[in-house]
């Protein structure tokens, strides 16, 4: 039997590729935050309360921009409303959690641990302490982002943007979902709902990001009613 | 006003994270409910990789010429063939790299 720290070890290495973004995009937001204004503590402050990568620079851009705080906050909530899908797959492995576990847990759910951490779950889910997994991968995750964001507010844009490293974003999601798309169901529903994200895209307060998921879901939900 | 709207976005986020955590009841875990969550990475993902890919930084339509666009089909065929998660970034990031940088 693995222990708890061999699991947690796990999340770990599974989620290490992925922090060839996440540190890029840390370092990028913490420069563009002094840039658009900010002190570097109120900066950082997102990092740590926030804590979420896209939602943060938007806040920051729309706070920068003159627009209203609720605009701002409501944005922010959008953008994190598939952390609610996240919690709702998650939440089958979680359950016999005691609540303050849970509480803790929550925090350090972001997109990429969300991602390897389902994988692991899935597959060990009578494992006791496979938990764990989602601490390695997140607790990396989140340590990584609050180390770059000061990176970037301390050295400023020291990544070249002429490297696009905004690219190794959706490159690192691809990887994330490269499986799936053997099964002729989930190629379908990738297509639909990446075509409708992108037709969304310019919907106010970025809601293509709630709007394109949930067309997913119920293209799913007609996928499955057919299969019967 | 700010930092009360760090906070707020701080703990609206937070809610996000620990809403369906805490607040599900097992019981309502049909086998239907269950089928279809398996599908969240297929449309949560694919919802920030094209516009990522396809549209430009200022949400317009990319060209079919356009770099990104071949950095994301060469990732997906050798991540598909590899199934190696650094494999699949790195032939993507190269490749693009490759395209703006020497052609």
């Amino acid at each position: 039997m693995l222990s708890k720290f061999q699991i947690f070890k796990i999340g770990f290495f599974d989620v290490a590729p992925h922090l060839l973004s996440v540190i890029p995009f840390g370092i990028i937001f913490g420069a563009i935050g002094i840039e658009l204004g900010f002190d570097p503590i109120m900066t950082y402050a997102t990092s740590l309360i926030i804590f979420g990568g896209a939602s943060q620079i938007v806040f920051l851009q729309l706070l920068s921009g003159g627009a209203s705080p609720l605009i701002a906050i409501t944005s922010v909530g959008v953008i994190n409303s598939r952390h609610l899908l996240y919690g709702a797959v998650l939440s089958e492995y979680l359950n016999k959690l005691s609540l303050i576990k849970k509480l803790f847990i929550s925090y350090f759910i972001v997109d990429q641990g969300f991602a390897v951490s389902n994988v692991y779950l899935k597959k060990n889910s009578e494992q006791s302490f496979n938990y764990y997994h989602l601490m390695g991968s997140g607790i990396t995750l989140w340590l990584c982002w609050q180390i770059a964001t000061i990176i970037g507010i301390f050295l400023g844009s020291i990544v070249p943007e002429e490297l696009g490293l905004k690219f190794a974003i959706p490159l690192t999601f691809i990887a994330i979902i490269i499986n799936e798309l053997r099964k002729f169901d989930h190629l379908a529903v990738m297509i639909v709902s990446g075509l409708t994200a992108t037709f969304f895209y310019n919907a106010p307060f970025k809601s293509y990001i709630l709007i394109s998921p949930l067309i997913g879901l119920f293209a799913a939900f007609l996928i499955l009613k057919l299969k019967k | 006003m700010t930092w009360t709207s760090i906070f707020i976005a701080g703990f609206i986020t937070y809610f996000t994270r620990m809403g369906m955590i805490t607040l599900i009841d097992k019981n309502i875990f049909n086998e239907n409910f269950r089928k279809i969550l398996n599908y969240v990475p297929s449309v949560v993902f694919p919802s920030i990789i094209f516009p990522g890919v396809l549209l430009d930084d200022y949400g317009s339509l990319v060209t079919l010429t356009d770099p990104k666009i071949y950095g994301a089909l060469t990732a997906i065929i050798i991540g598909y063939f590899s199934r190696n998660v650094i494999f699949t970034i790195i032939s993507g990031l190269t490749s693009y790299w490759l395209l703006i940088f020497i052609f």
